[in-house]
């Protein structure tokens, strides 16, 4: 069933494909070829399976026509032109294969292997070389020139960057790289200095590749066909055997990868051009950072204890899954069937989560699971489901590309979402305009051949304020799309809400005292969204994770409806998902009030379809949300959950109230790669698999479900999937499944949106949008195209609420959060590789006026206090932030960034409003007392892990 | 079940969204199913439990009619 090995080698068709109405036909060396206006020979000769001999081009760059390779003769010109960029004309006659042509190129081979070292034996390319092959197809045999100076021969090596190295002496000056940095990356990190021969690539101003721009996508290095750029890991292990399609398990893009192979072990993982969330593309997470799924912190084996105090044993899995059956049945016979529960992972597959749920429901027998997505994206799938009946994303990635205006909202795409940040730069360049609403002034604002048109700087926490005035702009200057609003819209509804928004207060000059952004500004860019052609919003986590952050993702969703930017490509409302399978996690009814397909469980006719699957009662009473789970643990009705995949500890805010309610739990089971910081409160550690070890499905941001496929087999020694299985079955609910492919099945047949989806469909289509049904064979690029999934879309009054976190003498500056590129998260993957070498610790940003006024200088210490804790960074002096607003990360469990973050939360969702919390910031010597406690606890779990030999001995 | 402090807060948030509403009667009824669609049992017993102790004062009037449905809601049960 699944997708045969593939070559690590991608066939290359020479130039990129070109889109034409028009077709032209032609021949080349006597067969018919018709190919779209636009197309290079070069590419025409490739799709009819001819090659021609090619140094300087590659379908993923435009052609620059500087190797003369590729010469060709056409019937009826003069000379020899280059293929690569002549594009096909209307009956040319042409002849790739010529004495002449011949003779020509290998002159110029002679030239480049002149000034080439002839180490191709050792070298780490050797068979994935293209200059060898080169010289290999136009059959050179000597080479004339043994006195030429060797300009790169005896150049420099930098290694400074983690994860590849540019050895100066193997570079033909191609440019490829310089090109992929500026036409892929968008980072123009690149430059090719210097004439002819002596010409050169050099990051930045001759600088080392870590002292410059670049950001280790590797693209350049995708791009390099020689050994000058080249993968550490490549030159370790040696080239490749074979390579598997699967799927990144970092961020919500979702990027298809080629898992390059040697037997079990990873050599490599390669951007797949086949991928649709990233056509070849990729970032330093993705591409680089996979060391830590064979990382010694690993836990392989099944581990259990009484107290959290108590030495860890080591069990056979039989036994820690018994153990860990019998304690949630004990818990439930003493305090109820509805003291225990769980939660599920965004990290998960579709599969691992859809299972998980289904334990909870029908083992346990209640509603209690949550997912990780309530404490990011939650609001999104309340208010998109509120206002167009679906929740999720409206567009493909690619429908950008289409876009004349992009507003972005409190996201930060090129650290979080860096491959769609690439295709978002590359529009930008094309000329589309630029809104940017967010505290910070982030990368986007300003970069190489672009900037934003407008910056609205707003205080954090007054997002409704901003949307609303927008809102207001659009329809007191008569700017409402009436066609749209009057044929696709509830009308009722639309009334309201233009009464509410047409009120004075809502104006920019009245919320100008609450939001800090001038009026003119947001007016000019009300108009500039509704007037300046096709709109697409992208948003982030800086809408959602606030007190009001569905308020605010209804406040987008009528923003695009009362423009008509909805149902077409270049358009849409787009949320940025965090994780990996945010949008599967919740597609797969995570959610204690949903089952899969967002289908509420007091609906009788969705609850019996699984009851009759599942072949028991189920509960129509909505279940513990995961803050309500912390609440009842602490009141004592909650005592056991079962956690897969979720770091809680970390990641969720107010960590002293996390901390209270799992320590007064008498069954926390934990399935993880890592010791993570919530299992250090766990009895029972479960060994869980990466991503390499698994086979399932993700699903992107873009409803997109692609594969994960399984490389190596678990470390643990079980997969995911059958861990949930075997707790199942111990807990007296028997699950029968052999491969992840029959749960798919399952969910397939009892969720409407997903009834076309199978692992067959998938291996033919490489991936597919849901819904996939009948109506929708192949998936659903675009939604809500004619109709919304609701019938008519739903207006919804946002009245802007301040936040009851407020600045007080006490605590004078707001704090926000953020990541960055090179780490991901809770960081447990990413601290665990290289990618320390970018990022190695959390700072606090802080304005210069704010700094100065404490006497506080750059890589000072500073206590950060908050009304839920106090924790001490080091301080980042940056201009970043307005005065009043400092900013941190979250990556190190050691900053205790969310000992500060406070338990309140989203009004219609509870997600946490992470964005805003009240802070004073000071001087300091010494860690707080959290951090204090952080080390110790820390020690003595780090020392219970690994105990002495005294203690090693089985129960 | 939770503190009634912490739930009458969570409560009056989902009040102040809808209150803004233009028909008043809808928008208790709005609060109400909200309520009932995404609260656990156990937190809506305590909140009304509280309101029977403590009485309504620390509720939005639009929470308070929501209580008035949900109580109802959960008589017809
Ligand atoms: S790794 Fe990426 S950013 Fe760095 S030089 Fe290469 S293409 Fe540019
Ligand atoms: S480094 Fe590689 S891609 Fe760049 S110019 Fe040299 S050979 Fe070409
Ligand atoms: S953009 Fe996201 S999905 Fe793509 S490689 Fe980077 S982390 Fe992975
Ligand atoms: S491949 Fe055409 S000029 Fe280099």
């Amino acid at each position: 069933m699944d997708m045969p090995f593939l070559s690590p080698h991608d066939t290359d068709l020479g130039t990129p494909e070109k889109i034409s109405d028009q077709q032209v036909s032609l021949h080349i060396d006597g067969h018919p070829v018709t190919v779209p206006r636009g197309t290079s020979l070069m590419r025409a000769a490739a799709l009819t399976g001819l090659s021609i001999p090619k140094l300087c081009a590659t379908d993923t760059l435009e052609p620059f026509g500087s190797c003369r390779l590729c010469l060709v003769e056409i019937e009826g010109r003069k000379g020899f032109p280059a293929s690569c960029t002549t594009p096909a004309e209307e009956g040319m006659v042409v002849r790739t294969q010529s004495t002449q042509l011949a003779q020509l190129r290998r002159g110029v081979m002679e030239l480049y292997i002149s000034d080439h070292p002839l180490d191709c034996l050792t070298c780490a390319s050797n068979g994935d070389c293209e200059l060898q092959d080169m010289a290999g197809a136009v059959g050179l045999r000597e080479v004339r020139y043994p006195s030429i100076e060797h300009h790169h021969l005896t150049a420099q090596k930098d290694d400074s960057n983690p994860y590849f190295v540019y050895d100066p002496s193997k570079c033909i000056v191609c440019n490829r790289c310089v090109r992929a940095c500026e036409e892929i990356q968008g980072t123009f990190a690149l430059t090719l200095s210097g004439r002819g021969f002596s010409s050169r690539v050099s990051p930045g101003e001759s600088q080392p590749f870590m002292a410059s721009e670049c950001v280790s996508c590797g693209a350049c290095v995708d791009a390099c066909p020689t050994a000058t750029l080249v993968e550490k890991s490549i030159l370790e292990a040696g080239q490749p055997e074979y390579s598997v399609v699967t799927t990144c398990a970092y961020c919500g893009v979702g990027c298809g990868f080629k898992a390059d192979m040697k037997g079990t072990e990873v050599v490599r993982m390669t951007p797949w051009k086949g991928g649709k969330a990233n056509e070849g593309h990729a970032c330093v997470k993705g591409r680089f950072a996979w060391g830590y799924a064979t990382h010694k912190d690993r836990i392989l084996t099944p581990m259990i204890r009484k107290h959290i105090t108590d030495p860890w044993q080591v069990v056979s899995w039989e036994e820690a899954i018994q153990y860990a059956a019998s304690e949630f049945r004990r818990i439930q016979g003493t305090y109820g069937r509805d003291a225990v529960g769980g939660i599920t992972s965004s990290r998960c597959t579709n599969e691992e989560t859809y299972l998980a749920q289904k334990m909870v429901r029908a083992a346990f027998g209640n509603n209690n699971v949550d997912t990780c997505a309530r404490v990011c994206h939650s609001p999104t799938g309340y208010g998109l489901g509120m206002t167009y009946g679906t929740s999720a994303g409206t567009q493909t990635f690619k429908s950008v590309e289409h876009s004349d205006v992009i507003l972005i909202i409190g996201a930060n795409p090129t650290d979080a979402h860096p491959v769609f940040g690439s295709r978002l730069k590359k529009r930008l360049r094309e000329g589309a305009r630029l809104i940017i609403i967010d505290p910070r002034r982030i990368d986007l604002v300003q970069g190489p051949h672009f900037k934003a048109d407008y910056l609205l700087q707003l205080r954090p926490g007054t997002n409704v304020a901003i949307i609303n005035a927008i809102a207001h702009v659009i329809v007191t200057e008569g700017l409402v799309a009436s066609d749209f609003v009057n044929t696709r819209c509830d009308m009722e509804s639309f009334q309201a809400w233009k009464a509410f928004v047409v009120q004075p207060h809502n104006s920019p000059e009245a919320m100008e005292p609450v939001t800090g952004v001038p009026a003119t500004q947001v007016r000019e860019a009300a108009r500039l969204y509704a007037t300046g052609g096709n709109a697409a919003i992208y948003y982030g986590l800086g809408v959602t994770e606030h007190a009001q952050g569905s308020t605010m993702v209804i406040g987008i969703a009528n923003l695009a409806m009362v423009t008509g930017n909805i149902g077409k490509e270049g358009v849409g409302v787009n949320p940025l998902r965090g994780q990996n399978n945010v949008q599967g996690s919740c597609d797969m009814g995570s959610f204690p009030h949903e089952y899969p397909g967002y289908r509420h469980v007091s609906d009788d006719a969705t609850r019996h379809s699984f009851e009759s699957a599942w072949g028991l009662p189920l509960r129509k009473e909505p279940g513990l949300r995961i803050p309500n789970m912390f609440e009842a643990a602490l009141d004592g009705s909650f005592r056991g959950l079962y956690c897969q995949g979720e770091d809680i500890v970390q990641s969720d805010p107010n960590t002293q109230h996390v901390i209270a309610a799992l320590s007064s739990l008498e069954c926390l089971v934990v399935q993880d790669i890592f010791l993570n910081e919530t299992a250090k409160y766990a009895h029972v550690f479960l060994p869980g698999s990466s991503f390499l070890e698994k086979d399932g499905t993700f699903t992107n941001a873009e409803r997109r479900i692609s594969r994960v496929r399984k490389v190596m087999p678990p470390k643990g020694g079980m997969s995911d999937w059958e861990v949930t299985v075997a707790l199942s079955n111990a807990l007296g609910y028997p699950m029968h499944y052999s491969h992840p492919s029959e749960i798919m099945d399952e969910i397939a047949r009892l969720t409407p949106t997903f009834s076309g989806v199978s692992y067959d469909l998938l291996d033919r289509l490489g991936s597919v949008q849901w819904p996939c049904d009948d109506q929708n064979p192949e998936g659903t690029p675009l939604m809500h195209v004619g109709s919304f999934v609701r019938g008519l879309g739903q207006f919804m009054i946002t009245q802007y609420v301040p936040t009851d976190e407020k600045v007080t003498p006490k605590f004078p500056l707001l704090l926000t959060t953020g990541r960055i590129l090179s780490q991901y998260n809770v960081g447990a993957q990413t601290r665990r590789t290289a990618n320390m070498a970018f990022h190695s610790e959390d700072r606090l940003d802080i304005h210069p006026h704010d700094a100065e006024d404490r006497g506080i200088l750059d890589g000072d210490w500073v206590g950060v206090s908050s009304r839920s804790g106090n924790t001490v960074l080091r301080a980042h002096v940056s201009e970043r932030m307005s005065p009043g607003v400092v900013y941190t990360t979250f990556h190190f469990p050691e900053s205790g960034s969310n000992v500060i973050t406070t338990d309140n939360s989203d009004w219609a969702t509870n997600c946490p409003e992470y964005k805003v919390t009240a802070v004073q910031v000071t001087r300091v010597r010494q860690m707080s007392d959290w951090q204090k406690y952080h080390q110790q606890f820390d020690e003595m779990q780090q020392h219970l892990l690994r105990p002495g030999p005294e203690q090693m001995t089985p129960s | 079940m939770m503190s009634a402090q912490h739930l009458a807060k969570m409560a009056n948030d989902i009040g102040a969204f809808f209150e803004a509403m233009p028909n008043q009667d809808q928008a208790a009824r709005d609060v109400a199913e909200h309520i009932s669609k995404f609260w656990e049992p156990r937190m809506v017993h305590a909140l009304l439990q509280d309101v029977e102790d403590h009485g309504t004062d620390e509720l939005k009037p639009v929470v308070r009619n929501a209580l008035f449905h949900l109580q109802g809601e959960l008589q017809s049960n």
